[in-house]
């Protein structure tokens, strides 16, 4: 009872002092929005694209969404010292360490339905599978912020961790079928995009909103809980390596 | 001198509510902590004293579960540490060498925050925040955010989140450096309230008026070792035989401090400053004569102060440091030791 006391107050307490802040706002909105725009645009296609990128739209709004803080809420509270105070709390470090993520993947979570509310004033979405694409939805800020946090525990400073993060998310955007199809990648890349858990949840994206998933979705739910739990683990091997010396 | 003392046996199980045995630490190729031992028993101020690099910090790591032990045994309040170190945190308290709350939280709710890692239920967090911040005198700061506060303010803040839970133990890790000498001295008196109200203390410091004012019991660490560890009282007797003196000099142009050496062989000499001779003897000091010999070389002794011995004396001669020096390291690599 009193681990959670605290795990839910190092949630609510990031939530607040981070995550609802104006500039990380604009990485979760401004940021999809204008990669919808600019797909949009490029489509030529009228609103009819809107279902072909909406599931593209949702995964980079989830994957920006979840990653960008944990530089902060992680990295820089190491820095300054104050992520101590969380390691010297009586609360067993795999708890501390799903609170200091529970905000990123709330965070993403909300992100997600940044993209759909508006596609929702646009064009019907009666077609989307709701039932799948809500846990496909959670799969990716899970496993989006799981990465984030390995990251964050094996660099020493904020810096650091924004170039290794984006070293990761942007090519993952072209790696992970996003906007265009696995089969569009040079056959030399495609090794390297089932490396990457997001494939697995963009397959899920695609099933539920126009039926077009390469894979078994089920496939794909193993698979990226089994991201989840290998990233989740790697990340508490470096805290105990780095970090309690 | 008095070795340190042994680890914990049947009857040190009962008497310590820490209790650590041969505990080795190392980083790389440097010895951190080589096989200390020692207890601290309850409601006991325990002071750990010694200079930049000795180990203290790497010991109350160790102690509180941010370093692993290499060797050795831990144990706190018959909790064995060693291995699981989470085991005893809900005893402990930690106040680290900085400040280190979040900057965005107000001073109230950064106590509250750390209430609830702790698991305090809101009632009593809420209730518990509010009186701390009266008692430090930092009520009418309550509702400003840390970032704002004062040196001082931070560190009466930082200790009042090391007590929010109401800890059995609570690690002081130099509670005043860097801070004005006003909140130094309020924070001594927070420390004296808090060992009388039965907590014990486990204090680190450099500053050894503040270690010989506070604590019970002293251990000096030099190198990663103890090289002695023994009470306030059993640390100063030998002292007191010693009879000292300072001698302010002026218009001195040769060297006093040979010249004297030369003509007092019984007594020592040690230079203090350019105009400063400090004077040491086991036997009572005549000053006639050593007045009237400064004078014939040419010099004027301004004033001659007479020393009582202190903690600064025993620590200079067990372990051989200078203060000067250590408070100069100190001032330069803050934190790292």
């Amino acid at each position: 009872m009193k681990q959670w006391i605290a795990f839910w107050s190092i949630v609510g307490k990031d939530m607040r002092t981070y995550y609802l802040k104006p500039p990380n706002i604009s990485w979760g909105i401004i940021f999809p929005i204008a990669w919808t725009g600019m797909f949009f645009i490029r489509s030529g296609s009228g609103l009819e694209s809107i279902h072909t990128l909406l599931p593209g739209v949702i995964a980079i709004s989830v994957l920006f969404g979840t990653t960008s803080m944990l530089a902060v809420t992680v990295t820089f509270e190491k820095t300054n010292r104050s992520f101590d105070r969380l390691l010297l709390a009586p609360i067993s470090l795999e708890l501390l360490m799903l609170a200091k993520t529970g905000g990123a993947i709330v965070f993403g979570v909300i992100n997600a339905f940044v993209p759909i509310i508006l596609a929702a004033f646009l064009v019907d979405l009666s077609g989307i599978d709701w039932g799948v694409l809500l846990p496909a939805i959670l799969l990716i800020a899970i496993s989006s912020s799981f990465m984030g946090l390995l990251i964050a525990v094996s660099v020493s400073q904020v810096f650091e961790a924004q170039t290794l993060s984006n070293f990761f998310r942007f090519p993952m955007i072209f790696l992970c079928g996003l906007f265009f199809p696995l089969t569009a990648l040079p056959l030399f890349l495609r090794p390297l995009s089932y490396l990457l858990p997001l494939t697995y949840g963009t397959d899920i994206l695609y099933g539920a909103i126009l039926g077009e998933n390469i894979m078994p979705m089920m496939l794909d739910m193993v698979i990226i809980a089994l991201f989840c739990t290998a990233l989740f683990y790697a990340s508490l091997r470096n805290i105990h390596r780095k970090w309690i010396l | 001198m008095a070795t340190p003392e042994p680890g914990p046996s049947p009857a040190n199980e009962q008497k310590y509510l820490i209790e650590v045995s041969d505990l080795c630490k190392r980083f790389g190729n440097v010895v951190a902590v080589d096989k200390i031992s020692f207890g601290v028993a309850r409601g006991e101020l325990f002071g750990f004293l010694g200079p930049n690099g000795a180990g203290k910090t790497t010991t109350i790591n160790m102690l509180t579960g941010l370093a692993r032990p290499d060797s050795g045994s831990l144990r706190i309040n018959g909790l064995d540490c060693t291995k699981n170190p989470k085991a005893a945190q809900h005893l402990t308290g930690i106040v680290p060498d900085e400040s280190n709350l979040y900057p965005e939280l107000s001073g109230f709710d950064n106590l509250c925050f750390c209430a609830e890692l702790y698991g305090m239920p809101k009632i009593e967090r809420r209730a518990r925040a509010r009186e701390l911040l009266e008692v430090f005198g930092l009520k009418d700061a309550g509702e400003r955010k840390f970032a704002g506060y004062s040196k001082g303010m931070k560190r009466k803040l930082t200790i009042a989140a090391g007590i929010i839970h109401h800890p059995l133990i609570l690690f002081l890790d130099e509670p005043t450096t860097g801070i004005d000498v006003a909140s130094a001295r309020q924070i001594r008196q927070l420390i004296a309230e808090l060992h009388q109200a039965g907590t014990t203390i486990f204090l680190t410091t450099h500053y050894i008026e503040e270690a010989e004012r506070l604590c019970e019991r002293i251990a000096f660490i030099v190198k990663g070792k103890i090289v002695r560890i023994d009470s306030l009282a059993d640390l100063l007797q030998p002292m007191q035989e010693m009879k000292a003196m300072l001698l302010s000099t002026s218009n001195c142009t040769g060297d006093l401090y040979g010249q004297l050496t030369q003509a007092f062989p019984d007594i020592n000499f040690k230079p203090v400053s350019d105009e400063q001779i400090r004077v040491e003897s086991n036997h009572p000091i005549h000053i006639g004569p050593l007045i009237r010999f400064v004078e014939q070389q040419g010099c004027e002794i301004i004033e001659a102060r007479r020393l009582k011995p202190s903690l600064e004396d025993v620590f200079v001669q067990v372990t051989g440091i200078e203060l000067a020096a250590m408070k100069m390291d100190k001032e330069k690599g803050k934190g790292n030791s």
